[in-house]
């Protein structure tokens, strides 16, 4: 064998199927312990040359006997004699791609693979070339998510393809999921793929978030200041973090729905019947009054009477009114709003403007985050329905595409409410109307299967909850394969990806995030640049 | 420079029995010993070694009792020299035709009569660069295993790298006792310098 012959070279195909994907045995001088789940190889076959991942490690024996008996490896000769031989090692691959090398599979790229390679067909480690191929060449100013395991080459994650269908983040707490998003989210902003509702949580996605180590990094309205919107629900906290925000949000009474108070029923604890009884409230006071005239009933015999006209037992209203006083201490709620937010939201949007949504310190508070994401979501998402369907009819202008980033997703898409709740909406209707979610959750079996299934593009990080896992592959083939290199991802930064905007399922070590190096990487320049460029673009302008 | 050794007294396509031109001096087992039949060079193991009678059914008799040492028995009878003989066994290994090496069986078995040489170095280091023999090795009847060990043992000596060489050498042994762990094991243990 030639030396060009053995680069790379890791073993031969033995056995295996398209379902299951193929066995190679490691030629003798590979150590297993090279050799990793997640990383990528091609198969040298007959006619093509096959593009797959290891997905397990196995150790072998010729001998079943080795195993009962294992021989006197204290002597050196004997184990390296051993090793490779009558031991050995054997890979599980599946292969995902084929690679054509002539002109016309040149052109068309990577294709699916509909068949196996031949028997004892040569393996080896993929190379960065290889990688570039499968993947696509990242070029200047395009978004690339990371690199795959011990590889160079940047792993293109495709925006306008993510954001044609929902799409998922998932992994366990501190395994880097607002990281991610925070990248992904950068990507759609830097490729201009679909404006961004992001309705956040903690305050890390407006102005800053905080790195694992406790640093500050900068968030996207820092990055892209001229494209962000940062909105907020609670200006002190805003200004107290010392965050310039563009409009404070205000929600009247009159905007909440009867809907939006069927959202909370698990998070505030009411019951089915207390459910039913805001409807007829609202039948009687009217949609926009119901909620102010309910709350400012203060007597007992008010709210006895009440119960008596509308048929309901006291003891609903009295329970309905103890939960539903909680939301007077939410000081984004007054009686009437002055400015409508979602109709500022929809116009930011419309200009091309990314929305962050910071919750201040009612973040913590997950009733708020659910009344006020779903509130504002729903009417958001009618107002895309009308004009979609308008241009359908029309042909004027579809609204630009609309990605909405949820946290804790589970709990706007368990399987109890999904069904009734708008985003479990988006995510089944996905992109006919141009709005699509991006649902961020640590806990992905909380998450309706149909909803999972429908995700288009999945982003996730370590799991190692059984019921977690099964529910992030679901609707994938392969599952099993994938399954063991989900499991042994690292806990920071490396992150398993798969669905639409990939071409094949890819661990990849997230790209690095932080330092000025990467913010410039993303077109950020700071003060002391602008001016320069300011200058530059001056001295052009008058010579 | 080969070193002649014998002479053919049998021999059959896959062995041959030599008989030493010096009594007592045998090739070692397990060393490589060449012969010559037409233009073909027939190698072989050495397998085993005997001294015996030369006519068969008379057996020596004890001497030695009224000697001092040994050798003495053999000066106070110089005619036991004659009366005895060493022969020894090579199983067939390989064969040269037309400067080419090969291993596996030779066409012809080798002659009656034919000299029968001790290989050196060299000549173990070439035919050893093979290890295509070891198959026929491994099925021989009687002590394969401890031929083999020997045959190695010798050849590893003659190479610049013998660890290497041995090591090639198990893994060839790995997989023609594929099933036979513990015969693997017996000649793993018996290459150990």
């Amino acid at each position: 064998m030639t030396a060009r012959d053995q680069e790379g070279r890791l073993g031969i195909v033995v056995s295996g199927s398209l379902t299951k994907g193929v066995e190679v045995r490691l030629d003798g001088a590979i150590s297993v312990e090279d050799i990793a789940v997640g990383r990528y190889v091609t198969i040298e076959g007959e006619k093509r040359r096959f593009f797959g991942m290891i997905t397990d490690v196995v150790l072998d024996a010729i001998d079943p006997r080795l195993m009962t008996m294992p021989p006197d490896v204290s002597d050196p000769l004997i184990a390296e004699v051993l090793t490779g031989t009558s031991t050995f090692g054997r890979l599980h691959v599946l292969p995902v791609l084929t690679i054509g090398d002539d002109a016309m599979s040149l052109l068309e790229g990577a294709q699916p693979v509909k068949t196996v390679p031949a028997h004892f067909s040569t393996v080896r480690e993929a190379s960065e070339q290889d990688v570039e191929r499968v993947f696509g060449q990242v070029e200047e100013r395009q978004f690339y998510i990371g690199t795959p395991l011990d590889m160079e080459t940047k792993v293109r994650l495709a925006p306008r393809e993510l954001v044609k269908r929902s799409s998922g983040i998932f992994g366990k707490s501190g395994t880097g999921k607002t990281f991610l998003a925070r990248l992904v989210l950068i990507g759609i902003i830097q490729e201009g793929a679909a404006v961004n509702l992001v309705f956040d949580m903690h305050n890390e996605y407006g102005w800053s978030g905080t790195s694992e180590d406790g640093g500050e990094v900068k968030a996207l309205k820092q990055l892209f200041r001229s494209k962000v919107a940062v909105f907020t629900l609670d200006e002190e906290n805003a200004r107290r973090r010392g965050v310039s925000t563009d409009f404070t949000v205000q929600i009247g009474y009159d905007e909440i729905e009867p809907e939006d108070i069927a959202m909370l029923r698990e998070t505030i604890g009411l019951t089915e019947a207390a459910v039913q009884a805001t409807y007829r409230l609202a039948r009687r006071f009217g949609e926009r009054n119901w909620l102010e005239s309910f709350l400012t009933m203060d007597s007992r015999d008010e709210l006895n009477d009440l119960a008596q006209s509308l048929g309901e037992h006291e003891a609903t209203l009295a329970a309905l009114r103890r939960r539903l006083e909680m939301l007077r201490r939410l000081r984004f709620l007054v009686p009437h709003a002055s400015d409508n937010a979602m109709q500022r939201i929809l116009e930011d949007l419309d200009r091309g403007m990314h929305v962050v949504l910071e919750f201040g310190r009612y973040g913590d508070d997950i009733a708020s985050y659910i009344l006020v994401s779903n509130l504002l979501t729903r009417r958001i998402h009618e107002r895309y329905r009308e004009r979609m369907e308008r241009a359908m009819g029309e042909d004027t202008a579809k609204p630009r595409p609309l990605v909405i980033t949820i946290e804790e997703a589970h709990k706007f898409l368990s399987s109890d409410i999904s069904g009734q709740t708008i985003f479990g909406t988006i995510a089944r209707e996905m992109r006919k109307y141009n709005v699509t979610l991006m649902v961020i959750d640590q806990r992905p079996s909380g998450i309706d299967d149909e909803v999972m299934s429908q995700l288009g593009t999945k982003i996730t990080c370590l799991l190692d909850d059984e019921r977690d896992i099964d529910s992030v592959l679901s609707g994938v083939s392969a599952k099993s394969e994938l399954k063991s290199v989900l499991a042994k991802l690292d806990s920071k930064q490396q992150a398993l990806v798969f669905g639409h905007a990939v071409p094949m399922p890819v661990v990849v070590r997230t790209r690095e995030y932080g330092s000025p190096g990467s913010y410039k990487e993303f077109g950020f320049r700071d003060a002391l640049e602008r001016k320069k460029k300011a200058e530059e673009e001056e001295d052009d302008l008058w010579g | 420079m080969s070193f002649k050794i014998g002479e053919v007294v049998e021999a059959s396509t896959g062995q041959f029995t030599a008989q030493c031109y010096e009594l007592h001096q045998p090739a070692p087992f397990g060393s490589l010993v060449t012969t010559r039949e037409g233009g073909v060079d027939i190698y072989g193991v050495v397998s085993a070694a005997m001294t015996t009678s030369i006519e068969a059914g008379r057996r020596p008799i004890a001497r030695g009792a009224e000697e001092v040492d040994e050798e003495a028995v053999y000066k106070s009878s110089p005619q036991l020299a004659r009366l005895l003989r060493t022969d020894f066994n090579a199983v067939v290994v390989g064969h040269r035709q037309d400067d080419r090496l090969h291993h596996y069986l030779p066409p012809r078995p080798a002659r009656i009569h034919a000299f029968v040489y001790l290989c050196d170095r060299e000549e173990m280091a070439a035919f050893t660069q093979s290890f295509d023999f070891l198959s026929i090795l491994v099925n021989v009847q009687w002590q394969a295993d401890e031929l083999i060990a020997a045959l190695l043992r010798q050849a590893a000596a003659a190479q610049q790298d013998p660890r290497r060489f041995l090591v090639g050498a198990g893994k060839e042994l790995a997989l023609l006792l594929a099933g036979e762990t513990n015969r693997l094991n017996t000649v793993l243990r018996r290459l150990r310098e």
